[in-house]
């Protein structure tokens, strides 16, 4: 395997009913990722159940409280390789509580490959799923339209739910979105194109999945790094060393270029990149790297550092975001929270609640309390200004999740614009 | 230029490297925000590829926690060598207890000296974290190893008791990490989640890193029971009827001597196990870790039992 492959991280979003298991299946299956061992269990249970032929959807079954209870517990990983990429698949569950869980696997992916049966047509789910897609800002969507087996394989079906899908896409500003017909069950289109789909030019999905542009995702232009820890080893040669280490969350940064730290406002320059490789002459994003700085300053975690020439985050205490309740325990607006945002924490209230968006119409309702799996508009105050930038310009600056103090945990994500 | 710029980047900066970033910033993360950890250390792969991380994250500064290791007393003597060289050379902290520690205190009773004490790792290791009263632990497990692994958090909180609750686990959102618990509960953090084996390979061929001489082909006294192929050492002896022979093997994993499995390779360098990987048709537990093939669920229930 090169040494140079990507890696590509992405979901697939659909009910089991869509044959969302079986196309995981099928992927790692006919990418020969399945190991003798996991195919001799599952082809000893898909027997056991009396099943003809080996159940690849048995790949993804998870552990014995779901099995007990046939349900799936939320986001499970899996990987897998092609000599082009590596790949990681959030694979989330369909049930009710799948707001919560696509979003949580939806925030780290490039890539979602939206689930429909050809017979059904675009749905509400599919409205929906396309809706977290959008909101959790993945940059491309794969219309996967499965089944085709149960449609004669039609080129007017597919191209009727295509143009349906479309025209509901733009109006959400998916802007990346490819369309595939495929039957996962007879491995159509999934890694062989197969002798079914003749009508179809495009790639088949696992080609796509290779091939598809990942490299601008992140916002290259302007330099963000969060402070996350102070490099002081007090020792010997390195007694004056006060090192800051980090990652680059967008942007790029030389030796010499000067940088505001926020949300002081000071500005030095940029005195050495230090990795444990040795010193870098600039480093760009993801990268975590050590910098060190021509002047001293009062630092510490949770300050950012910005290239004083380019485009300046905002810095605010009181901010508006779009929020999706992740906990059973509802908003208590009487109450206080944390902000975790980049590496700063801050106590912080919600000042309002303007409305709660219906996942499956779009429509917006009025909002006074805020339960599990509900998306909300709000505005939120915090102890200390937080520095960031709108969630669609860079989704880790424009992120944060809430923490509840009383019971340490994690009760909502949010997106700043 | 622009462009030039941007095809050179997407040459250089390779999986591996976004792997290698993620991994730093969750160590990172831990240092800063947790008051006291600790990073497991074992000195099989996984556990060395963390140490080189650590380097990364931390140096020219010392670590920000000691390394500890819950020894069984059934490792491979050639890891342990590894163990106390590796820590050395770093100069950092090593801390050890040991199994037989709370089999004297009687937390842990031992019925049949030859059966695997992996399930008894949990016991000495909690009383570790209580001992000195660590909040987080870093350790060196993948998602890629086995089913209840894949659905773990990279902070994975336990409660008093240790317990892992797969139904109620934290949500996990991009790489904002919530790190918070109360006194005497304990965050596992796993810094080399979304390795797979391959990626370590490929990382100790790349840093060129010091593993443990059992991991190349080597030949052994083995025997053959149940389908599996066993080492003979002082814990496990030929029964009646079964036969010792010379195999060419190395291993996968090396954990507990009573119930790791080599196999038979000729790999004797990183690329050829890099090769013979690539191929491979078992998984990595499948081929070598005798105590999860007894039951589906065997790592889920040690898990939720505190095992690491």
């Amino acid at each position: 395997m090169s040494t140079t492959t990507q890696l590509l991280r992405f979901i697939t979003a659909g009910s089991v009913d869509d044959g969302k298991s079986t196309l995981i299946g099928r992927l790692l299956h006919d990418s020969k990722s399945i190991f003798e061992d996991q195919f001799s269990a599952i082809s000893k249970t898909s027997e056991k159940r009396g099943m003809a032929a080996v159940d690849l959807s048995l790949l993804t079954d998870g552990l014995q409280a779901e099995r007990e209870q046939g349900i799936t517990i939320d986001v499970a990983y899996r990987y897998f390789a092609t000599p082009k990429r590596k790949f990681i698949i959030g694979d989330t569950p369909g049930h009710e509580q799948y707001t919560r869980n696509m979003v949580t696997a939806a925030s780290t992916a490039n890539l979602t490959i939206i689930l429909i049966d050809a017979r059904k047509g675009v749905l509400t789910q599919t409205r929906r799923h396309s809706y977290l897609a959008s909101l959790l800002g993945v940059p491309h969507v794969v219309l996967a339209v499965n089944k085709m087996d149960m449609v004669d394989y039609s080129q007017a079906r597919f191209d009727e739910i295509v143009a349906e899908y479309k025209v509901f896409a733009a109006q959400l500003g998916l802007h990346d979105v490819h369309c595939i017909p495929l039957s996962a069950l007879n491995g159509d289109m999934v890694v062989d194109r197969g002798d079914n789909l003749d009508w179809y030019q495009g790639p088949a999905l696992l080609e796509l999945l290779e091939e598809v542009e990942i490299d601008h995702d992140v916002n290259t232009s302007d330099f963000r790094f969060p402070v996350q820890w102070v490099c002081r080893p007090q020792t010997g040669e390195y007694h004056d060393f006060r090192g800051f280490a980090g990652r680059i969350e967008a942007g790029e940064v030389s030796v010499g270029d000067e940088i505001t730290v926020l949300p002081s406002g000071w500005t030095t320059r940029i005195k050495e990149i230090d990795t444990y490789d040795g010193k870098l002459q600039t480093a760009f994003a993801p990268q975590s790297v050590t910098l060190t700085l021509e002047d001293e300053i009062d630092i510490s975690r949770g300050d950012m550092f910005v290239r004083s020439s380019a485009h300046p985050p905002k810095m605010e205490k009181e901010f508006e975001a779009t929020l999706c309740w992740l906990s059973e325990t509802p908003l208590d607006r009487s109450r206080k929270y944390l902000v975790k945002h980049t590496t700063r924490t801050a106590k912080a209230l919600f000042s309002r609640l303007d409305y709660r968006v219906d996942v499956n119409t779009l429509e917006q309702h009025g909002a006074d309390k805020l339960n599990m799996n509900d998306i909300a508009r709000v505005a939120i105050r915090t102890q200390q200004p937080l520095v960031f930038d709108s969630y669609g310009i860079d989704r880790a600056t424009g992120s944060f999740i809430v923490i509840d103090e009383a019971s340490n945990n994690t009760v909502a994500a949010g997106m700043i614009a | 230029m622009k462009l030039v710029e941007d095809n050179l980047r997407k040459h250089t900066f390779t999986h591996l490297d976004a792997l290698e970033s993620e991994s730093i910033h969750i160590m990172r993360e831990v240092a800063a925000e947790c008051k006291n950890p600790a990073l497991l250390f074992s000195g099989g792969k996984d556990s060395i590829v963390m140490l080189r991380l650590a380097e990364k994250a931390f140096r020219p500064a010392k670590f920000p926690f000691p390394l500890v290791h819950i020894d069984t007393e059934h490792n491979f003597p050639e890891v342990i060598a590894c163990r106390d060289k590796l820590a050395a050379d770093l100069g950092e902290r090593l801390i050890v207890r040991s199994l037989e520690d709370s089999i004297k205190r009687g937390s842990i009773v031992i019925k049949d000296e030859s059966k695997p004490r992996n399930p008894f790792q949990s016991v000495t290791l909690l009383e570790t974290i209580a001992e000195f009263e660590f909040d987080a632990c870093l350790g060196g497990a993948r998602r890629d190893e086995e089913k209840a692994r894949a659905k773990e958090r990279i902070f994975s909180f336990r409660d008093e008791f240790g317990q892992w609750d797969p139904k109620n686990q934290r949500p996990e959102l991009w790489d904002t990490y919530n790190t918070r618990v109360h006194a005497g509960e304990n965050i596992r953090v796993f810094p080399i989640s979304n390795w797979t084996e391959m990626d370590i390979w490929e990382y100790i061929g790349r840093e060129k890193l010091h593993i443990p001489n059992i991991y190349f082909a080597h030949e052994r006294e083995v025997i053959r029971r149940g389908g599996n192929v066993i080492p003979v050492s002082h814990l496990v002896q030929p029964k009646p009827g079964e036969k010792v022979e010379i195999a060419t093997v190395r291993f996968r994993t090396v954990g507990d001597m009573t119930c790791t499995a080599p196999v038979e390779s000729a790999a004797r360098t990183v690329e050829e196990i890099i090769e013979e990987t690539a191929t491979t048709r078992i998984t990595e537990r499948g081929a070598t870790r005798m105590d999860d093939q007894t039951s589906d669920a065997s790592m889920e229930l040690r898990k939720k039992e505190g095992y690491f």
